[in-house]
């Protein structure tokens, strides 16, 4: 037996007299006499980690929960609002689009399918041709922000698929949209 | 003594019948249609049609009624009631009296069952100004056939007094949404009755198509999660995918010989037009603009296709040669007209037209430019015209729910069809049957 493995021994069972004493609750101040916790390897510490302790997770690792089903992310924002007979993407539906287009960007290998619809007003496949305009134009505006033609697949539902029921201006403001579904 | 007895009887039995007729939620759960008969035509043609003799077990279908629904749906015929006396093929009758009824024409016939289940259906056209025959025919049909019967011996009469083919015995095709996650693709007789369902799907169904041979339907099903142009054999039920191609695909069409479709696809960006082989190889754009073309409809030649672009703003409807190239403008009146038909002659176009905030069926004559309203509901959408060119067929919209009306082209009769449940729409009125 060699000296070093001598110490090696000697620290790691100091550490683990410490460990056990890092079990139960101690005064601050009996603990803070105990200068052998630097020599002592960290894994050794591990059963004293706070309960509350947040992880952090890399979202390029893969691993984790998806910000797209974060509640609090602003990607669950997934609906861009139309004005009546209007493809504008209006001002206060950009930031929606903005956090896609950079998540689209950083994530590569997302795929995502824009959906364009409309109120229950006028013929059924003129519609659906209206609603393959709105879901184009929130395309375009992705595709400024560095989105690649590939990820994006525009499809229209025409007024086949209202959210708001009934035939009122309530009703129709929420059916003049685009979702965006990943897929 | 005898008249004062039979005329209440027979003045009960017309309010029963309009009770039926007219009736526009039936409450019956049956799954047919129901015929509401609105406006008057002009020139009407009284005819008579006695009930038919029956011989043996009873039919199960009323041949004799059918006519009458038929001949009085097509706007052409005034019913002349005939009363209750069954009137055989065979038997001898006064014409004169019943031209004195004010009848000018009176159809009389019989229906025996015969001994291998079948029935033997045989009628007479009789013509009482001439006081002469001018058809009879028998006819022997299974008891499922037998409507198909009652509808071909209505197309004989129409044809025969009109000159014009009669459109009885052709079949529509509709789409009705039973609840908001059920849709179904029917296939019924012309008069709404016998329908069946080709598909049921737990996503929407639009745009059904018939093949120029009645053989197949295209049609636009979301059952993949976004529209794609499916061909369907109606017989077997085979289908398969025509047009799936990245984005929208939508509005199929047929060329008038069944060879081609044209369809909107949206592969390059907006809806634009392209013309492919019926199954589904060879596609090529037709159109090159930068917003909406859509809706495609073939000329009776084939040599060019109508459609809705909002090239100039709103919707209109153009017309370019079937190879593509520059297009012409065919709807002035109004800033949205869209869903244009092309008429069996090839000399009017039907579309809807939006006017102060109305929607509904206009007819066109393409040489003049005289434009017609057809009808007088708000919400139409879909028109298509009957294989002999005298109605239309269109959706409306009553009470918020969808039904299917029919119209003659110039406007003076409109027929009702409404169904017992769900939302009827997107109907399109199939071929003469060959």
């Amino acid at each position: 037996m060699t000296t070093t493995q001598l110490s090696r021994s000697a620290l790691l069972a100091t550490a683990f007299m410490f460990a056990l004493a890092g079990c139960s609750s101690v005064n601050l101040d009996e603990q803070k006499p105990a200068p052998i916790v630097d020599a002592a390897p960290v894994t050794a510490t591990k059963t004293d980690s706070d309960p509350r302790a947040v992880a952090p997770v890399d979202a390029q690792a893969g691993r984790g929960l998806d910000p797209l089903n974060d509640p609090n992310n602003p990607l669950s924002k997934r609906s861009v609002f139309f004005d009546f007979d209007s493809f504008v993407v209006k001002s206060e539906y950009q930031p929606i689009v903005q956090t896609h287009g950079s998540y689209l960007g950083t994530n590569k290998q997302r795929r995502v399918v824009v959906e364009g619809h409309t109120d229950e007003r006028g013929g059924r496949e003129y519609n659906l041709a209206l609603g393959q305009k709105r879901a184009e134009a929130v395309k375009q505006r992705l595709m400024l922000l560095g989105v690649v033609d590939s990820q994006v697949e525009t499809v229209s539902f025409g007024e086949e698929k209202p959210r708001g029921s009934g035939s009122s201006e309530d009703a129709w403001a929420q059916n003049r949209r685009a979702d965006l579904n990943y897929r | 003594m005898s008249e004062t007895i039979t005329r209440p009887a027979s003045s009960i039995r017309r309010a029963v019948c309009a009770l039926i007729l007219l009736a526009p939620f039936p409450l019956t759960s049956s799954a047919q249609l129901r015929v509401e008969i609105t406006g008057v035509g002009s020139q009407q043609f009284p005819i008579s049609i006695a009930n038919f003799a029956r011989n043996g077990q009873a039919a199960p279908a009323e041949i004799d009624s059918i006519i009458r629904a038929d001949l009085s749906r097509s706007g052409l015929f005034r019913i002349i009631d005939a009363g209750s006396p069954a009137i055989a093929e065979n038997a001898t009758v006064n014409l004169a009296e019943w031209k004195g009824r004010g009848a000018d024409a009176l159809v009389v016939g019989s229906i025996a069952r015969l001994a291998d289940g079948r029935f033997d259906v045989r009628y007479r056209l009789l013509d009482t100004v001439k006081q002469a025959q001018l058809d009879g025919l028998s006819y022997v049909s299974t008891a499922a056939d037998l409507r198909l019967t009652a509808h071909r011996i209505a197309d004989r009469i129409y044809e025969k007094i009109t000159g014009e083919r009669g459109v009885f015995a052709t079949r529509i095709a509709y789409v009705v949404q039973t609840s908001p996650k059920s849709w179904e693709l029917h296939i019924a007789d012309a008069d709404g009755f016998n329908p069946q369902a080709a598909l049921r799907s737990r996503e929407p169904i639009i745009s059904p198509a018939w093949s120029p041979d009645g053989t197949r339907l295209a049609y636009v099903s979301f059952e993949s999660g976004k529209p794609v142009v499916y061909v369907h054999s109606v017989t077997t039920g085979e289908r398969r995918a025509g047009a799936n191609f990245r984005g929208s695909n939508s509005a199929p069409a047929w060329s008038p010989d069944g060879r081609s479709l044209a369809v909107t696809l949206t592969r390059e960006g907006n809806s634009q037009i392209f013309l492919m082989n019926a199954d589904g190889s060879n596609v090529r754009r037709l159109t090159t603009s930068t917003g909406i073309d859509t809706e495609p409809a073939f000329s009776v030649d084939g040599g060019s296709i109508y459609f809705t672009s909002d090239r100039g703003g709103g919707p209109q409807i153009y017309r370019m040669p079937v190879s593509g190239g520059s297009a012409q403008r065919v709807t002035f009146n109004g800033d949205y007209n869209i869903s244009a038909r092309v008429s069996p002659d090839g000399k009017q176009l039907a579309y809807i037209g939006r006017r102060g905030g109305r929607l509904q069926v206009y007819v066109l004559d393409i040489a003049g430019g005289q434009e017609v309203l057809v009808t007088d509901t708000a919400s139409d959408e879909s028109p298509s015209f009957a294989p002999n060119g005298r109605l239309l067929l269109y959706a409306t919209e009553v009470n918020g729910r969808g039904i299917l009306a029919s119209a003659s082209t110039d406007g003076r009769v409109r027929t009702r069809l409404s169904g017992p449940s769900g939302d009827i729409r997107e109907p399109t009125w199939g071929p003469f049957i060959k």
